[in-house]
């Protein structure tokens, strides 16, 4: 028969790894990842609404931003056409950030809640908040030709 | 039937949690109420194997051993595969849990010609590597749904796990690993024929129901895809014991959690409790110093004995007289 106290140790380490997650948790008020619709664009939109209905945006935007940048990078198509018929850039920068400009209390605050490290913004978004036309991605910059 | 059986009642399984959701808006009874259940369940159980196991006899040290046992000092002893020492046990049962050694041991036996030989067989042991390794870093990466904040090594783990940077979300590398260390362990139990034929259908259904998991996992990051922000409110919810209603969720992560709940209710009573099990097996976590410490049985029951020196004590003059021989010690020691 084992001792009991290697016993009585093994079960409460058994037990604490489930317990663990409560245990951090406990006591602690409801948490969302509160983001921020304040921007000039989008407070001066009549109708309050993304490219995609709301739904798809919060599944699915990042399936829409690798469409987007395959579209853009490998056949230089830059319009997309939404299903409410409404015609876009395909742009990371002007278009997402365009409307959603606090990419601080916007996208990175979600990611932060849903632990999304992104690596786009080594090259996109405003990371220079002084200058910020220093770090957007525009037109000018395209570094990918179009085949004739 | 055997292997055909586990795979229907999984898929029931999955399809029972798609209808309940989909169709009748269950949604807090798969959401709320059946994780709770399952949780409690799994924590029970876990609890009265552990007790259970615990009560069983190990009077005596058996453990396995595979390497020289301590012996004279200039005899090497192989201190981990024949530990006599605490130290040496802890080491051997850290490698075992962390590389399954065992395995890496197994053999298959061949003919050569007229000849039986021995040959290592190491697919067992990397397809079990395979799956577990994944698991584990699946299972730790999940965290990500349970902690807010989110500490730093679990971004860091994403971000390894996922540095092959393929698309939108990024792809997991353990993701493919598990689907292939799975289809590999159920594999070998379907294409070996010796396997094949101790398998039953419980060495199945683990597999089938930890590929479903799997497949619902993997199927909701890369096709359907769920709003991981609203899940991680609902597992807040939860973990806080205020719970959050679950209705926006896509049906899919229905499926997953449900499938999740069978696997922990399920898990205290198959085979899976080889995990914890393995901590508890006499034939690993003991030293073998059989030969320093007498290892007497706890419960020996004090036994009156006559001994044959007390025999000849209190017949010995009677024997005399007949002439029957006596045991010169004892009449030695009588004096
Ligand atoms: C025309 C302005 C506009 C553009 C362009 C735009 N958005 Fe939005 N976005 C909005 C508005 C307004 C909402 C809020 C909708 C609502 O509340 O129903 C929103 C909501 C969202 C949400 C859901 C957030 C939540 O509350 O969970 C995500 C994610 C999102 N946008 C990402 C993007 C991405 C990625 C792009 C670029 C592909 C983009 N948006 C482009 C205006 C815009
Ligand atoms: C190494 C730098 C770099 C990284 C990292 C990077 N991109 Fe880009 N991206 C570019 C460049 C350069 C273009 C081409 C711009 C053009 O042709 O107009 C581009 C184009 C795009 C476009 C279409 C055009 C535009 O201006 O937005 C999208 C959408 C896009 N990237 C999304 C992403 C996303 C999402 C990520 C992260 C997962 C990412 N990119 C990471 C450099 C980068
Ligand atoms: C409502 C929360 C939310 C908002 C707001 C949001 N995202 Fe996301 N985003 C997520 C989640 C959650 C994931 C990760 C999904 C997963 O891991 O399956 C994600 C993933 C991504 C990815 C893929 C990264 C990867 O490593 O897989 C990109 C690119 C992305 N988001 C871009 C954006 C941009 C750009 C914005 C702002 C315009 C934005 N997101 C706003 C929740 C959000
Ligand atoms: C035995 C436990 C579990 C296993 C083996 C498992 C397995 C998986 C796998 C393989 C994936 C694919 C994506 C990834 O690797 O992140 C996945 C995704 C997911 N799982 Fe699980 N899972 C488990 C438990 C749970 C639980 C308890 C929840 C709670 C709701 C959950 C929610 C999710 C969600 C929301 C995703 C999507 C993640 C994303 O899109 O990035 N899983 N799971």
């Amino acid at each position: 028969m084992t001792k009991k106290w290697t016993i009585g140790i093994f079960i409460v380490i058994v037990i604490g790894i489930f317990a663990v997650p409560f245990l951090v948790n406990a006591g602690q008020p409801e948490r969302d990842p509160e983001v921020s619709y304040d921007t000039p664009q989008i407070n001066a939109m009549e109708v309050k609404q993304c490219i995609e209905p709301t739904e798809y945006m919060k599944e699915s935007h990042m399936v829409l931003l690798d469409e987007w940048r395959n579209s853009v990078v490998r056949d230089g198509n830059y319009e997309y056409r939404s299903q409410s018929g409404q015609i876009y850039e395909m742009s990371l920068d002007e278009t997402c950030l365009g409307c959603h400009s606090n990419q601080a209390d916007f996208c990175d605050k979600c990611h932060e809640y849903s632990s999304v490290e992104l690596y786009c913004w080594q090259c996109h978004g405003n990371v220079d908040t002084e200058n910020p036309e220093a770090t957007i991605i525009t037109d000018d910059d395209v570094l990918f030709t179009e085949k004739a | 039937m055997k292997v055909v059986g586990p795979l229907i009642v999984v898929v029931l399984l999955a399809a029972l949690a798609w209808c309940c959701t989909e169709y009748l808006h269950w949604y807090a009874l798969f959401g709320i109420v059946i994780p709770y259940v399952a949780v409690v369940l799994l924590i029970v159980g876990l609890v009265v194997r552990i007790v259970r196991w615990a009560r069983s006899a190990v009077p005596f040290r058996i453990p396995t051993t595979c390497g020289q046992q301590k012996s004279l000092p200039w005899i090497k002893q192989a201190k981990l595969d024949n530990p006599s020492s605490k130290a040496g046990v802890f080491g051997r049962m850290v490698l075992e849990v962390l590389t399954f050694r065992s395995l890496f041991r197994n053999n298959k036996v061949e003919k050569r010609d007229s000849k039986l030989g021995y040959t290592s067989a190491k697919w067992l042991f990397l397809g079990a590597l395979l799956f577990h390794w994944s698991m584990l870093i699946i299972v730790i990466r999940h965290l990500r749904l349970a902690l807010e904040p989110v500490p730093d090594f679990l971004v860091v783990l994403e971000q390894a796990d996922g540095f092959l940077q393929v698309g939108l979300p990024l792809l997991y590398i353990s993701d493919v690993l598990i689907v292939v260390g799975l289809v590999f362990l159920l594999a070998r139990r379907l294409t070996i024929k010796k396997v094949r034929y101790i398998s039953l259908s419980v060495d199945f259904f683990p597999l089938f129901l930890l590929l479903g998991i799997a497949i619902s996992g993997i199927v909701m990051r890369y096709a359907f895809r769920v709003d991981i922000a609203g899940v991680k409110e609902v597992v807040l919810g939860l973990l806080t014991f205020h719970p959050v209603s679950p209705d926006q969720l896509s049906t899919i992560l229905f499926v997953h959690l449900f499938l999740v709940c069978v696997l922990m209710v399920y898990f205290p009573w198959s085979k899976l409790m080889h995990a914890p099990g393995i901590f508890m097996s006499p034939t690993r976590n003991l030293a073998n110093n059989s030969r320093e410490v007498r290892h007497v049985n706890p419960w020996n029951y004090p036994v009156k004995v006559h001994t044959y020196a007390e025999y000849q004590e209190e017949y010995g003059e009677k024997m005399k007289s007949v002439g029957l021989p006596l045991d010169p010690e004892v009449v030695s020691t009588n004096g």
